[in-house]
């Protein structure tokens, strides 16, 4: 919303300066956007008569001139074709910036004539492209008068936000009456009488909508204007509008545009010579469309309320008028429209065409349900003082719609909710100059809401009124305290959870990605997803159009667009969430990771190598240790999902219930994914991770054997397809209490092997608790050893 | 090091305790005489031995011949049997003096011996110690990970406790029950992201704030109620300065007292504490959201002068965040009686004040997982933020 201080001015009587304003402003909760003071930049140019124009004596394209600037005669040299003796131009001395070009302007010789200043084109002076001439002034023009004043160029344009429940503040008169409310200033009375009817209209409303709650048009009402003068507004009009960055049109129109600016209230000027018949409101038929005044043609749907006579329809109700029965230069009927429209049907038909206008955005706010009434009658006023003419009696379709509410405020609310003790004397103060008519004092007052505020619905409204104006610096800083004396974890388990899991990833090498929720379709289906439930309606794009089913395929694609950039050895992880199906329990959090490429660069050890399944089984079990899963228990089986290679991957199970899987990536995924290989992945499912049991923070009592370990190693040919962790189980269960680790240190197969064999070699740890072991005992337990394996795994020992 | 040994047997230590008053009182008795007389030549030997012996070989070749089972010390030894008992005890002793100082002497040399010898292979054994060593990548937190964590240990200071929620959200608790109609020009302006309806055809949506979290809380937990709500968030954004997903924080506060002053107090006290500057000047101005009422934009002090942008004191205000009153309405779309309780709620992006904090220049690089900017501004894995390590190093 734009408008100039002279113009505030013509609703607010103050002595606020421009900063005064642009402070106060935003802390009455209308943003300041920007302030542009064109009088400060051009304050130093004047208009100055050119006294006598010659040719450089030097110079085929340049001219010698003399301008009177009213104090002094300068001498300047100009390249301008136009300048001429006896012409009106815009003088700058030297010493000043010029605006166009930034530049400071110098004093100077210009092939052996002096040159003292210099006279403007437009462009010079930041006002347009135009940059074929000096600026020539009309013959009347004061000279040595700021140019600045005479251009209409010395009123600040100030621009401020305003928001969606401000629709009072869409007109300049809405600011002033804020301003006012604080204390800047007096709001000046507005003149809104009625202007009487000289004769009857010959146009009439056929208002023909369907009934609804709240009514598609309550109130519409018109005046026919005969016999007006259209052309070119007064200067003033089009200075002020030229100002908030309007373009002046003609008197008729800009009327119109004014009165929406000053009051916040949309007008329609017709030229009723190119109205047939009476003028009709309903709900467009398909196939309908129109010619706008933004040039563009639209159709409609039938649920668009348009406007329109004989011919057909030619407006679309509170967005914009038609170009064939619009005002033109000629028109010298006018037939004006100021209605009441659904703010909803208004704003969806303006979404639907995409129409962007200052009318719709006043109407999609709501208007003022008494506005049609003296919109009408200031408007009529402004017509008969500019164009001339006689306005006809007011045509009516429709009433007020009741707007008429109160509501009481405590007192003891406003200090309960703003923590401020506002006077009851200055809250009423506040509250009527507002426009708000209160009735009773002390506790609890009575405020009738003015019908230009529709958002204020309850007493908290009018407290916020109340302290908005007053000033919520005036509110106390009082600061919360924590008043638990043992201290309430901020986070739940499940989220301290994921918080340490970042952190043990992190300190695992890994480099923490957040990535986007949404994948493509194609990655979707890629890594089990593709359910149409979460398909976005309508997404950014159509590769980011599906809630992903899995955090890998935005990892993998990261690793692609590092690899681009020569980054293919890569160790990434996020904890975030997928998404099984579109309810809130469907939102699983994961930790899922990749590495890809080489485990490290090359380097003088050999140290790097190609990642594998057992990195990816490495980082899945360090993390559910870390987390308090019981990692020793669990078991591995082959089973991972369809992205990972069929026979380089697992899960880690207890039971049923999977708890991550490991493994190497599919090669087609990372073919479909464009991603160079090897690339291994896990994805932790931390909700499955249990919490721990709440016994206190008392530790188990911890037993240390006072007897020395023994250890034993051992080795078995078992048939190739044997899963190492079975035999390792068989040795861990052969003496539960003497057992205490068994590690498999040595797979081999290939030559020296039997056809179909491998050898497995674990090391045996036996842990005594009661005795040192003898030579008896060891021989018994290796014994059990060698026979659970061999039950188990039918392995052999190997001699 | 021969004169080290030398040194070692002039000296007053152990092997210096063979006075002259002992080699006396020995000479007294005949055959003893000449025992001790042999003792003394043979010490005088065997230590000159010592002290020529070249290696650690001819060392144990020494020991063995004066102390082995059939060493000469050892013979002697075995001679004492044939004196009487005075002669035997006083005989024995000076045998076992000798049997210690040799060995003595003998230990001694072969550690010298063998600390120099260990010191010219150590010699041989160095390495190029500038040699880098295995290599090792470093891990690293996303700044958005480190910002909810500072934030959380701020506000846990203040009593919140961290409350989560769906993305997926119905359309009821994303817009309807926060006072946002169908029609509602704020609804229009969010850009909202649109799954197909459910099965009763409510319109699904992607959360377009935090803001749901606040009523499945209120639905769910009886007042008094302080949370805050970090997570994703989508608008149908994407340019420079937005992104489609993006992360706020939300906060809220019911009880019976709440009002203002502890919006404005709670707002301040964290801003000064995520910027780190004591009097960083915070401004809350009167804006508008549906779901609050009274509603306050929170701006924060800055300066940019001389071209650098800096947090504090200064010329210039920085909007950070939106707050309010809890609407009278909002709470009654949960159950809760506007007459008995109210409260506050706030909302800020996350990346906006990580931004702001790091001096993160731009915002889509957040999600684009650029290892080089992942590297730059990520954090080390154990820089855990807390009150008592500190939240602004």
């Amino acid at each position: 919303m734009k408008f100039t201080l002279s113009w505030l001015k013509d609703h607010l009587e103050t002595t606020a300066s421009l900063e005064e304003i642009c402070e106060r402003l935003p802390m009455l909760g209308l943003e300041v956007e920007g302030v542009e003071n064109r009088a400060k930049d051009l304050a130093e140019f004047i208009v100055g008569y050119v006294i006598e124009a010659r040719q450089h004596p030097n110079a085929d394209r340049l001219r010698v001139c003399i301008v009177d600037t009213g104090t002094e005669q300068v001498q300047v040299v100009c390249g301008a074709p136009n300048a001429r003796t006896g012409m009106k131009g815009v003088f700058a001395p030297a010493g000043i910036r010029i605006p166009g070009t930034g530049v400071e302007l110098k004093k100077g010789v210009l092939r052996g004539e002096e040159s003292n200043g210099m006279l403007c084109s437009e462009r010079e002076m930041g006002l347009s492209d135009e940059h074929d001439g000096i600026i020539e002034l009309p013959g009347d023009t004061p000279i040595g008068a700021k140019f600045a004043a005479v251009a209409g160029l010395d009123d600040p344009m100030i621009d401020i936000a305003i928001t969606p429940d401000r629709a009072d503040c869409l007109g300049v008169r809405g600011i002033a009456r804020d301003l006012a409310a604080a204390g800047l200033g007096t709001l000046k009375p507005l003149h809104t009488s009625a202007v009487p009817g000289s004769c009857k209209s010959p146009i009439n409303w056929r208002v023909e909508l369907p009934e609804q709650d709240p009514p598609l048009a309550p109130l519409v009402v018109g005046r026919y204007f005969r016999g007006v003068k259209n052309g070119p507004s007064p200067q003033w009009l089009r200075d002020r509008l030229t100002a908030i960055g309007l373009r002046p049109i003609s008197a008729l129109v800009d009327i119109t545009n004014y009165v929406m600016m000053d009051l916040g209230r949309p007008l329609h000027a017709y030229d009723a010579d190119k109205v047939a018949g009476d003028i009709f409101i309903r709900l467009a038929e398909p196939g309908e469309k129109y010619l706008a005044l933004d040039g563009k043609e639209y159709a409609f749907d039938e649920e668009m309320i348009v406007i329109g006579d004989d011919h057909g329809v030619d407006d679309l109700a509170g967005i914009m008028g038609g170009e064939r029965s619009g005002c033109g230069d000629d028109t010298t009927n006018m037939f004006l429209e100021a209605a009441i429209f659904d703010p909803v049907r208004t704003a969806a038909t303006g979404r639907k065409l995409n129409v962007i206008s200052d009318a719709r955005y006043r109407f999609e706010r709501g208007l003022d349900p008494t506005s049609p009434y003296w919109g009408s009658d200031i408007a009529a006023r402004m017509v008969l003082e500019i164009c001339g003419g006689e306005a006809s009696e007011l045509v009516v379709h429709g009433g007020e719609m009741n707007w008429q509410r109160s509501y009481t405020l405590r007192h003891s609310r406003i200090i309960g909710l703003t923590g401020v003790a506002v006077p009851e004397t200055d809250a009423i103060r506040i509250l009527r100059t507002l426009g708000f008519e209160v009735t009773g004092s002390g506790e609890a007052i009575v405020c009738a809401v003015p019908p230009w505020r529709a958002d204020v619905i309850g007493e908290a409204d009018l407290v916020e009124e109340v302290i908005r104006i007053w000033g919520f610096d005036h509110i106390p800083n009082t600061s919360m305290t924590n008043d638990h004396v043992v201290p309430v974890p901020a986070l739940t388990p499940e989220q301290t959870r994921e918080r340490m899991a970042k952190r043990v990833l992190a300190a695992r090498d890994m480099t923490e990605a957040v990535t986007f929720s949404f994948v493509s379709a194609k990655q979707a289906v890629l890594f089990g997803g593709g359910a149409d439930a979460l398909r976005l309606v309508n997404p950014i794009s159509a590769d980011l159009d599906m809630m992903r089913p899995s955090i890998l395929p935005t990892l993998l694609a990261a690793a692609g667009r590092n690899a681009n950039m020569g980054i293919a050895d890569l160790a990434l992880f996020e904890v975030g969430p997928q998404y099984a199906d579109a309810t809130p329990e469907g939102q699983q959090t994961l930790a899922t990771g990749i590495r890809t490429g080489q485990t490290a660069p090359r380097d003088w050890t050999k140290a790097a190598r190609a990642v594998d399944a057992f990195d990816a089984k490495a980082d899945a079990m360090a993390l559910l240790e870390a987390l308090g899963a019981p990692v020793t228990n669990m078991q591995v089986s082959a089973d991972a999902p369809s992205w990972y290679h069929p026979g380089r991957s697992g899960t880690l199970r207890l039971g049923a219930n999977a708890f991550a899987h490991f493994g190497e990536v599919h090669p087609k995924v990372l073919r479909e994914m464009d991603v160079r290989g090897p690339a291994t992945a896990f994805e932790v499912f931390l909700a499955k991770v249990p919490e721990p049991r709440s016994k206190g923070p008392a530790r188990s009592l911890l037993k240390l054997s006072p007897f020395q370990p023994v250890n034993r190693d051992f080795a078995f040919l078992v048939n190739m397809d044997m899963p190492a962790e079975k035999l390792i189980r068989a040795a861990l269960g052969a003496d539960r209490k003497l057992v205490s680790q068994a590690r498999l240190f040595d797979e081999y197969a290939g030559k020296g092997m039997p056809e179909g064999k491998k050898s497995l070699a674990i090391a045996v740890t036996l842990q005594p608790t009661d005795a040192t072991l003898t030579d008896e005992d060891l021989e018994a337990v290796s014994k059990k050893i060698v026979a659970q394996v061999e039950k188990h795994t039918a392995g052999v020992l190997r001699a | 090091m021969q004169g080290k040994v030398k040194r070692g047997l002039s000296c007053d230590g152990p092997l210096c305790a063979f006075d002259p008053g002992d080699a006396a009182r020995v000479r007294q008795g005949g055959k003893l005489v000449d025992e001790m007389q042999d003792a003394e030549s043979l010490k005088l030997e065997l230590i000159g031995a010592v002290e020529n012996a070249s290696t650690v070989d001819v060392l144990e070749e020494l020991r063995v011949s004066a102390l082995g089972r059939k060493g000469r010390i050892t013979e002697m030894m075995k001679g004492l049997g044939a004196l009487d008992p005075d002669q035997r005890r006083e005989a024995g002793q000076a045998l076992n003096r000798l049997k210690d100082e040799v060995a003595t002497a003998i230990d001694t040399a072969k550690t010298t011996m063998g600390d120099a010898e260990l010191e010219a292979r150590l010699l041989q054994e160095r390495v190029d110690v500038t040699l880098p060593p295995r290599p090792e990548s470093r891990g690293s937190i996303h700044p958005i990970t480190q910002t909810i964590d500072e934030l959380t240990a701020i506000f846990c200071e203040m009593g919140f406790t961290v409350a989560e929620g769906p993305h997926i959200e119905s359309d009821f608790y994303n817009f309807t029950a926060l006072n946002i109609p169908p029609e509602h020009p704020a609804r229009q302006e969010q850009d909202t992201f649109y799954l197909p309806p459910d099965e009763s055809g409510t319109p699904r949506v992607l959360r377009t704030h935090t803001s749901p979290v606040q009523i499945r809380t209120m639905q769910m937990t009886a007042p008094p109620i302080r949370i805050i709500v970090p997570g994703r968030t989508f608008r149908s954004d994407h340019d420079a300065t937005h992104s489609p997903m993006f992360h706020q924080v939300e906060g809220l506060v019911i009880d019976k007292a709440t009002h203002m002053g502890h919006l404005k107090g709670c707002l301040i006290d964290f801003c000064r504490a995520f910027f780190g500057v004591d009097d960083l000047p915070v401004r809350f101005r009167p804006s508008y959201f549906p779901f609050t009422e009274p509603s306050a934009e929170v701006d924060i002090g800055c300066t940019r002068a001389g071209g650098e942008f800096r947090i504090g004191k200064g010329d210039d205000w920085l909007e950070i965040l939106g707050s309010g009153m809890v609407h009278p309405k909002v709470l009654e779309n949960c159950g809760i009686d506007p007459n008995e309780y109210q409260g506050f709620a706030f909302g800020m992006g996350i990346e906006r004040i990580a931004m702001l904090k790091y001096g993160i220049p731009d915002l889509r690089p957040f999600y684009d997982t650029d290892i080089r900017w992942l590297r730059h501004y990520g954090f080390v894995p154990l820089d855990v933020p807390t009150i008592a390590g500190g939240i602004n190093r």
